[in-house]
């Protein structure tokens, strides 16, 4: 059971060795004569006048926080799927009552403006 | 501990018949990508290095390893060097799971379709964190967009998957090409149509394709979370794009069009053929298909302002996706469509 994970484990390893190799290659291949203008952050022929991590939108939160309630519904919807077969009808009721409970939240935050970007 | 050596070279070697393929499908899909978009506005595209200008992705990968390297002095080096490989790993790492024709696949796992949600979701890591640490303003503002823009379509995608699992009743991808065996018409384009094409929206959103492209919208942020890189850095974020795309490709020709299965499966006549026999030519052409139809989105649509973008994602695709699913598992319990 496990084993048939072995060779995901090895290409995992090779496939971030494979980005490693290439930076490496581009370190030693490439030039290297850095000047503090062409190290300094890129901004459109301006000086850079201030520091760039700044205050940012306080909606990307709360995008993220919505996309973790919806990927946890994601994770609940996986197994029912799999053995939808088996449980038939109550299964499917189930889960009907489930995904309603979570599109009343859904209209909640809808009215809200949580999905409003202007 | 020489079989078990033994094993891991036969192992990397097979990784190397993936890795390979999808590192050269990279390269010419580059190369499609301008033939065709040059094409579309009455232009020839690259045509000067080799015959037909099929050299061109070789010379442009050697350009870039020769370049300078450059890391800004106040970006985080670690993070900024990290970056890159973080985007690169999963995007390769997610093929070890797809079956290329009956019996052509590295691990045949149970959680197979489990494995690749977890491993595109690893790919938003690699952008933020580009454009963190490269501390500059459009790199930033790119990463937060491109990240905001993911993880919306990455609801989408899930629920599109639940619904192909619903009709297959397995998470292993071999097991589910396989529940769509009989015709053209049994495979899952069919019984789920609306799933099917949010799928492939938003697999070109979850990309940063265009006409999602605002992540690096080079008409106002320049390029986004990779404006401060370049050379080799520049070449693994490239290289994992496209092999993203691909991979969008792959999966939407796996699980709505039958993968290697052939269209004309069990019809009268030319089903006793040689076309009525599946293979992986099916599946690369199908996979082709998709491909064409990133390169043909790019050429024709304006792109999308990112309230519209985030409006598609959560007040469209989301409630139609809920309400197929529940279709999707009517069709299961009364026996309509699935086996």
């Amino acid at each position: 059971m496990l084993a048939e994970y072995f060779p995901i484990l090895v290409f995992l390893a090779v496939s971030t060795g494979m980005g490693v190799v290439l930076l490496l290659a581009g370190g030693i291949l490439g030039p290297r004569n850095p000047d503090s203008e062409k190290l300094s952050p890129y901004e459109c022929g301006f000086e850079a006048f201030e520091d760039s991590r700044m205050k940012f939108d306080v909606r990307f939160y709360l995008v993220a926080i919505l996309f973790i309630i919806f990927d946890l519904e994601i994770a609940f919807l996986f197994p029912w799927a799999v053995v939808l077969d088996t449980i038939g009808t109550t299964g499917l009721v189930a889960m009907g009552v489930f995904l309603l409970i979570l599109v009343i939240g859904f209209v909640y935050e809808w009215k809200k403006g949580a999905l409003e970007w202007e | 501990m020489i079989d078990a050596l033994l094993t891991l070279s036969w192992t990397v070697a097979k990784i190397m018949m993936i890795v390979l393929p999808v590192t050269i499908g990279v390269a010419y899909f580059t190369y499609f990508e301008r033939k065709v978009i040059g094409y579309m506005q009455v232009r020839r595209g690259p045509n000067r290095i080799g015959p037909l200008g099929l050299l061109q992705p070789f010379a442009d990968v050697f350009k870039m390893l020769f370049k300078e390297l450059i890391i800004p002095t106040n970006a985080n080096r670690f993070l900024f060097l990290l970056a890159p490989v973080l985007a690169l790993a999963p995007a390769l790492a997610a093929w070890a799971v797809v079956p290329f024709s009956d019996w052509l696949v590295l691990a045949d796992i149970d959680a197979g379709l489990l494995f690749i949600l977890a491993l595109t979701s690893m790919g938003v890591y690699g952008i933020l964190i580009g454009g963190w640490a490269s501390n500059s303003k459009y790199a930033l503002i790119g990463g937060l967009r491109s990240a905001a823009q993911i993880v919306s379509y990455e609801i989408a995608m899930g629920f599109a998957l639940v619904g192909v699992i619903v009709l297959s009743g397995t998470l292993n991808l071999t097991g589910i090409v396989h529940a769509q065996s009989g015709n053209i018409f049994t495979w899952f384009w069919l019984p789920l149509l609306p799933l099917f094409v949010i799928y492939f929206i938003s697999g070109v959103a979850e990309t940063n394709r265009a006409p999602f492209d605002v992540a690096e919208g080079e008409s106002e942020i320049v390029a986004g979370f990779h404006v401060e890189y370049s050379g080799a850095a520049f070449a693994v974020f490239f290289l994992a794009e496209y092999a993203n795309m691909i991979l969008i490709s792959a999966l939407a020709a796996l699980l709505f069009l039958g993968g290697w299965l052939s269209p004309f499966q069990g019809m009268p006549w030319i089903g006793d053929t040689f076309l009525g026999a599946g293979g992986i030519h099916w599946f690369l052409l199908k996979t082709a298909f998709f491909m064409f139809l990133y390169l043909w989105f790019r050429a024709t649509f304006p792109r999308y302002r990112y309230d519209q973008i985030m409006r598609l994602g959560w007040k469209v695709f989301i409630p139609i996706t809920i309400v197929w699913i529940m279709v999707a598992g009517v069709f299961r319990v009364t026996g309509l469509v699935g086996g």
